[in-house]
Formats: structure tokens, C-alpha cells, sequence
């Protein structure tokens, strides 16, 4: 798949944001200096993965994981990341686990669902099964009493 | 595959992650030597792009000349990156801006010394 130049650019109203809620209020941030953060943060997605792949590839593996990537920020000199990364980390392994439960639980209703509704089908039938041997044995009593 | 994470979701909570996971994907992958990524390592790759813009914006304009008019401006940027060694990184990307006259006398200034670094090597030789 060819990139495009502006694939490899993150999107402008995010970026902006993010810079606006790290600044005092009232700060005003120059269309020049938001590109240029743009772009900054773009070579640090570059070196991160590329400080990060090494890591992987001293552990003799071919896919990058989470320790990688912490490894990587120690490496790059930004330790002050490490906690607040960890810490998302966490929340997103909850969020993931929590989502699983719960696909896994509708699967369990789901099921339930079905196994009771084939016990009410066959309910049914004993049912009728039930009424044919008491009319049955009524047939009977009449004609002993005949 | 849903990967845009909005800053709040409906209930006001803060999103994990604000930056697209495919664009951040996209950059990944640009490398090279890279095979494969791993959820968990995008998602905090993500992550941490996201406090490097909060680090280099906050940083920049405690360092900068801007501070005074309220203001974040490239020369802000390009100063932490020739400054500080944590943004080094950065310095071939955001250069620092002087005046095209200065750059052309600086330019004019090499070609002289150039030259006369050729005249002394020369032994009165004719030049092509």
C-alpha cells in the first residue's frame, strides 16, 4: 500500500486540541508552530517505533509489543512518559477484559435462550402426550362402567 | 475496523487514546524493519505521541520569547529543538529561520573564502 504524503500526517483539529488543552488559556498557537508540532509528532512515531523494534528484535521477535514501546520512551530519554503509559495500559487491558465478558456473556444468554426454548417445545409435547393417556384412561373408565 | 477515539465519549469520559489508531498504524508501518504491531503497542504508542505534543508545546513555550505576547511560535519550536537534548531529534526538521539577506551574505561570504583558499593552492595556474 503506497502512503500518501498526508497519511503519514496526523489529523490538524486533533493535534490542536491536544496542544490547546496543554497551554495556559489564552495562548495562541501560530498555524506555523501547529505544523511544526504536527510534523514532530510524526518523527517521534517514527523513532519510537523504530527505538522500539530493536527491543523486539533483541527478544528475537518479529511483533512489537507494550514493553517494547515502554522500553523505547526509557531509551529516548522520556521516563517522565512511563507512568502515566502504564497507567493506560492498565485502563486498556480492563477496558478489553470488560468487553470480553461481555460478548461472552451475551453468548451464554444467547444460548440459554435457545436451550429453553427447545425444553418449552418439548414441554409442550409431554403435554399433549399427558392429555392423550388421560383421555385414554376416561375412554377406559366409561367403557368399564358401561 | 473503529479505530477513530474521540477526546470524550457520550458520557463525558475521558477516551483512552485521541489520536487515530490507522493513522498511527499507517506511520508505523512506513518503517521499514517493522513486521508487525501488536493492539496493545499501538495503543500506547498512541498514547504517548499524544504526551509528546503536550512535553513539546508546554516546553517550548516555557523556554520561549512568546511567553510574554501569549504566544507559541516556530521560532519557540526550533530553539528547543537546537536547545535541548531531549528534542535533538528534532532539529533537522524544524530549523531555525534567519533572513534570506543574512543567509545570502553568509552564502557570499563561503564563496569568498573559497576562493581564496583555491588561490593559494593554485600554482598560477590558469583557471578553466
Amino acid at each position: 500500500m503506497a502512503e500518501r504524503p498526508e497519511d503519514l500526517n496526523l489529523p490538524n483539529a486533533v493535534i490542536t486540541r491536544i496542544i490547546k488543552e496543554a497551554l495556559p488559556d489564552g495562548v495562541n498557537i501560530s498555524k506555523e508552530a501547529r505544523s511544526a508540532i504536527s510534523r514532530a509528532a510524526s518523527v517521534f512515531v517514527l523513532y519510537a517505533t523504530s527505538c522500539a523494534n530493536n527491543f523486539a528484535m533483541k527478544g528475537k521477535r518479529k511483533t512489537l509489543n507494550a514493553s517494547d514501546v515502554l522500553s523505547a520512551m526509557e531509551e529516548m530519554e522520556f521516563q517522565r512518559f512511563i507512568t502515566p503509559l502504564k497507567e493506560a495500559l492498565e485502563a486498556y487491558r480492563r477496558e478489553q477484559k470488560g468487553k470480553k465478558e461481555a460478548s461472552e456473556q451475551k453468548k451464554k444468554d444467547k444460548d440459554k435462550k435457545t436451550d429453553s426454548e427447545e425444553q418449552d417445545r418439548s414441554r409442550d409435547e409431554d403435554n399433549d402426550e399427558d392429555e392423550e393417556r388421560i383421555e385414554e384412561e376416561q375412554n377406559e373408565e366409561d367403557e368399564v362402567d358401561n | 475496523m473503529a479505530d477513530v477515539a474521540v477526546g470524550k465519549d457520550k458520557c463525558g469520559e475521558q477516551r483512552l487514546v485521541s489520536l487515530p489508531l490507522s493513522r498511527i498504524r499507517v506511520i508505523m508501518k512506513s518503517s521499514p524493519e517493522v513486521s508487525s504491531i501488536n493492539q496493545e503497542a499501538l495503543v500506547l504508542t498512541a498514547k504517548a505521541t499524544e504526551l509528546f505534543v503536550q512535553y513539546l508545546a508546554t516546553y517550548s513555550y516555557r523556554h520561549g520569547s512568546g511567553k510574554e505576547k501569549k504566544a507559541l511560535t516556530y521560532s519557540d519550536l526550533a530553539n528547543t529543538a537546537e536547545e535541548s537534548e531531549t528534542f535533538q531529534f528534532l532539529a533537522d526538521i524544524l530549523p531555525k529561520k534567519i533572513l534570506a539577506s543574512k543567509y545570502l551574505k553568509m552564502l557570499k561570504e563561503k564563496r569568498e573564502d573559497d576562493e581564496a583558499n583555491d588561490d593559494e593552492s593554485d600554482d598560477g595556474e590558469a583557471e578553466s
